[in-house]
């Protein structure tokens, strides 16, 4: 099962987890409503209500920047690692 | 008689309690630390005081918390406060107003400019549809803070009246319980467009309500300070004896009629008060006259702005006026703002202040 890995910044949206398995497979898009269904405090600072990914968030699926492979569309293999990690801003 | 001061910055909320008549403050520790406060809401109607905060984090979003215990604890749906509907393709980038109305009613004031209504408390909010699809949103415009709902006037009689703002579009008013809505500016000046008397566009900073009379507002604009007697059906400047038609808050009495204050700035590009000079101007004519009020405050050169709703008003007798700087100090004045003194300071940009007597 994928594995999503949480910054400590948001573990207690996920009642204090490091990592999460998820069911969901396919593409990362189906990750995160999965996350959004069990976990929605969490899944709602990942993306806002119109899905989309939070500019400051990044998401990284097998060490891949979903950015820069499909976006929400990236492929999520059965045992893939996604970690969910912020971005270098704010201030 | 306890007075609690909520203090909304950049960097988080500070509650400070007073238990001796405004005297001296108890501050405590940030709540929401490195999360910015916009907006704070202190209802006092029920059983304990009801604190709302909306919060934004810079990486995670925006979001709305409830406390009943004076910050002890708070409340956080799982499912997102403020969402807008699919359909609308929008997301809340900001909250910017929070303000209990009639019964369990709460509005929300959002970026960009929406208005949402809860009938639970704020627990749940819709997005007042209306308003929303108003013919005028795609002309309304953003300005440097953003494109937000930043005043939400709910009639204090009649739950079929409201009156909004916001930056840039302008007022706009309700008289049939936000089914429509029509612009409501006739008599404000917008410098910054070719027509300089538009319908609609101006870019208003803050409305305060007079306290005696609830068809009587005052604006304060990006250039102009206006007052309207006939519900904001038409607005008359009333900057004449101000030092300046620029700045951001504006703050009527809770109770007596015709007084108000605010903070003017020297102009929208320098955005400092007039000859660095600290002074926060009263008038008790409803505009006609203002009256410099500075004892107490920092007589060294001052170089600061005080956001829109940096400034509050308590509704102690007799008042208390309070404002925060972007330089992170706090002042309050428990005289109506004949002598001032320091709450706090070293603190990150003030937001947002809010006081209640309970």
């Amino acid at each position: 099962m994928p594995t999503l890995l949480i910054p400590g910044v948001l573990r207690a949206e996920a009642g204090g987890a490091a990592r999460l398995e998820v069911t969901a497979q396919g593409s990362l898009g189906a990750v995160l409503d999965e996350v959004r269904d069990r976990w929605p405090r969490l899944e709602r600072r990942i993306r806002d209500e119109s899905g989309t990914l939070r500019r400051y968030v990044n998401v990284y699926v097998d060490g891949e920047d979903c950015r820069r492979s499909g976006g929400l569309a990236t492929a999520v293999p059965p045992a893939a690692e996604i970690q969910v990690i912020p971005s270098v801003a704010g201030g | 008689m306890t007075e609690l001061l909520a203090i909304g910055t950049k960097k988080g909320l500070l509650l400070a309690i007073s238990d001796d008549d405004r005297q001296s403050w108890k501050i405590g520790s940030a709540h929401f630390s490195g999360h910015s406060i916009y907006a704070v809401a202190i209802d006092t109607r029920g059983a304990a005081p009801r604190l709302f905060v909306g919060l934004e984090s810079s990486h995670f979003g925006p979001s709305v918390a409830i406390s009943d215990d004076l910050g002890e604890t708070w409340q956080e749906p799982d499912k997102a406060p403020l969402a807008f509907p699919a359909d609308t393709g929008a997301a809340v980038e900001r909250v910017w107003q929070i303000v209990p109305a009639a019964g369990d009613v709460v509005y929300a004031g959002v970026q960009p400019s929406a208005l949402f209504r809860s009938e639970d408390g704020g627990r749940t909010y819709e997005l007042v549809r209306a308003l929303w699809d108003h013919p005028h949103r795609p002309e309304w415009g953003a300005g440097f803070g953003g494109q937000a709902i930043h005043t939400i006037l709910p009639h204090p009689d009649d739950p079929q009246r409201m009156l909004v703002a916001m930056s840039t579009g302008g007022v706009y008013r309700t008289s049939d319980g936000g089914a429509s809505w029509a612009p409501s500016n006739e008599g404000i000046k917008a410098y910054f467009l070719p027509d300089p008397w538009p319908e609609f566009g101006q870019c208003v900073h803050k409305v305060a309500r007079d306290g005696a009379d609830p068809d009587r507002f005052y604006a304060q604009n990006h250039h102009g300070v206006y007052r309207s007697v006939d519900g904001g059906g038409t607005w008359q400047t009333i900057a004449d004896t101000l030092p300046a038609d620029f700045g951001f808050p504006i703050v009527a009495h809770p109770r007596r009629g015709g007084v108000v204050w605010n903070f003017p700035l020297v102009s929208d590009g320098q955005r400092e008060p007039v000859d660095q000079h600290c002074r926060v101007f009263r008038s008790t004519d409803g505009g006609d006259t203002w009256q410099p009020q500075q004892a107490g405050l920092p007589t060294e050169p001052f170089h600061v702005c005080v956001l829109r709703d940096a400034m509050c008003a308590d509704d102690a007798e007799p008042v208390g006026v309070y404002f925060g700087t972007r330089s992170g100090e706090v002042f309050a004045s428990r005289d109506e703002g004949e002598t001032w003194s320091t709450v706090v300071a070293h603190l990150s940009d003030v937001l947002c202040v809010r006081a209640a007597t309970f």
